[in-house]
């Protein structure tokens, strides 16, 4: 068994975290796009349930100087945010109507 | 019907008898001849943003912006003596670009006491100025002192950095944005300093992109995934008026009631949406700004949502009641191809729920905007087929109007003044 990367009291959502705590936006818009949507689904009803006791976790800590599992947390909280349009909205991986196009997220705050 | 005051006239589009009512041409966004002439005629003669003064934080930061389309990159430097000054970003020696990182045509920035050139190592101070000549000696009649970069015109507005590419510009930037947009000045742009920047190359002329963003006549139809996830709300045939339309010149704008979806029933919203307490018109919780903001709602509604001004040519600034700005940059590089920037802003997060609000606000930005890059490529298509020759539009599209009408205004002067090219 690997070095947990979650706070113990995620240790449930520890499945998800090799795949999903990404640090930036492309590397999630692309995580999205390459996994089927059963998977995304997955994620989604694995995590969403227990959100809002993740993001009341990272807020116990400055977000500027957050310890390694909960900088992870909110890194999966991101993703959750990133897969919860093919859930909620689109029913898919990709935007629907959106064609060939692509727009880079080029820049964000760190953490 | 209408839920917004119009004019005396009855419609907006009437108000302004100049723009007239009848069938317009798009030839303009189809047409290559029309894009050089485009790149001269107001690409080199307009006030052109190129960012913003938080990222000339201190004495001695700079950063570095390619104008798509137009084969230049400026350095915009705050020199030691703190005056913001812009040069065209190449070498005095032989021409090589001065500043990068990468690549030579990528944007850099950061902190400096001198720019050094790559190839042979001149030097040059942030005010321009040439400090250092490798091997001077070896040069014929070399006057140092008149080797420094280019410089290119640049002033500010409200933090906003904008450069002239003209060798004289006809107005000073103030002069140029009028009283609609000048009356920005004052609003805390400068306290949205945490930033989220996209970049994209569209298959679509710019004005075609533009034109989608000043108008909210195709949002129900186009983004009706927006209106919410119930069968009631995701209506087609909603019918979107806007509150308020200002025209000023060259510039325009917009004010919207927008969707304030912090007032709405969970049944009606997102999971994530109510999860983050954000969206599409931003974070609900808004920033405490103080009171009250210049410039914004100039007609005065009771329910303002969302202020679009878009300064021409090619600057789109959307200032949100929840206390955030966007801003849009759209740069031809092409007649059926253009760079599309766009630059959210917020006063920082200090806390994890903060930043997924705003990291939430930003996820939609991009979702639907990937729905208008999408369907515009398919309008370029379109239009280039030559089915039709003219097109109607409504009075919710006075701005699409009046701003084709100012493009050509501004191309058919240049002409004017330059009969010898226009004939070749």
């Amino acid at each position: 068994m690997s070095e947990p990367l979650l706070p113990p009291a995620f240790a449930d959502l520890e499945p998800w975290a090799a795949t999903w705590c990404l640090a930036t936006e492309p590397e999630r818009w692309s995580r999205r796009l390459a996994t089927p949507m059963a998977e995304l689904q997955a994620f989604y009803d694995a995590f969403f349930p227990r959100a809002e006791e993740a993001i009341a976790w990272c807020d116990r800590f400055p977000l500027d100087d957050m310890p390694a599992d909960a900088q992870r947390l909110l890194q999966l909280l991101h993703s959750l945010l990133m897969v919860s349009y093919a859930v909620e909205v689109w029913k898919q991986p990709e935007v629907v109507n959106g064609g060939s196009a692509r727009i880079d997220r080029i820049l964000e705050p760190r953490p | 019907m209408a839920r917004f005051p119009r004019p005396a006239e009855g419609t907006w589009t009437e108000h302004h008898p100049e723009l007239g009512t009848g069938p317009v041409s798009f030839e303009d966004s189809v047409s290559p001849r029309f894009h050089e002439l485009e790149r001269e005629a107001i690409f080199r003669r307009a006030w052109l943003n190129v960012g913003r003064l938080e990222m000339l934080p201190r004495n001695g930061s700079y950063f570095t912006k390619e104008l798509p389309g137009l084969r230049t990159s400026v350095i915009v430097a705050r020199g030691m003596d703190g005056e913001v000054r812009a040069f065209h970003n190449v070498c005095r020696h032989r021409g090589n670009r001065l500043v990068w990182e990468g690549t030579p045509g990528s944007d850099t920035g950061g902190n400096a006491r001198q720019f050094v050139c790559k190839y042979h190592g001149w030097r040059y101070g942030l005010d321009g100025a040439c400090t250092y000549v490798h091997q001077a000696k070896e040069f014929f009649d070399l006057r140092q002192e008149a080797l420094g970069l280019a410089p290119v015109h640049c002033e500010t507005f409200a933090g906003f950095v904008f450069v002239n590419l003209a060798v004289e510009p006809r107005r000073s930037l103030r002069e140029y944005l009028g009283p609609m947009v000048g009356a920005l000045e004052g609003y805390p742009f400068d306290r949205m300093t945490e930033r989220y920047s996209f970049r994209a190359e569209n298959e679509s002329n710019w004005k075609v992109f533009i034109d989608a963003f000043q108008e909210y006549y195709h949002v129900p139809p186009l983004h009706t995934h927006q209106l919410g996830p119930t069968p009631e709300a995701q209506n087609p045939e909603y019918e979107f008026e806007a509150a308020h339309y200002q025209i000023d010149g060259p510039h325009r704008m917009v004010t919207t009631s927008g969707t304030h979806k912090h007032g709405w029933p969970a049944e009606h919203l997102y999971p994530s949406e109510a999860l983050t307490r954000s969206g599409s018109t931003g974070p609900w919780d808004a920033p405490d700004l103080g009171g009250p903001l210049p410039g914004v709602n100039p007609s005065g509604i009771r329910r303002w949502g969302i202020d679009n001004f878009q300064v021409f040519p090619n600057l789109e600034i959307l200032i949100y009641e929840r206390g955030w700005f966007v801003t849009y940059r759209y740069w031809p590089t092409s007649h059926d191809t253009h760079v599309f920037e766009g630059d959210l802003h917020f006063v920082p997060a200090t806390s994890a729920r903060g930043r997924l609000a705003h990291e939430y606000a930003a996820l939609t930005f991009k979702e639907y905007a990937l729905q208008d890059c999408g369907t515009l490529d398919g309008t370029q298509m379109g239009l280039a087929q030559g089915a039709f020759r003219e097109f109607p539009l409504n009075d919710q599209e006075i701005l699409v109007r009046h701003f084709h009408k100012t493009v050509g205004e501004w191309v058919e002067a240049y002409e004017k003044e330059r009969p010898v090219e226009r004939t070749r």
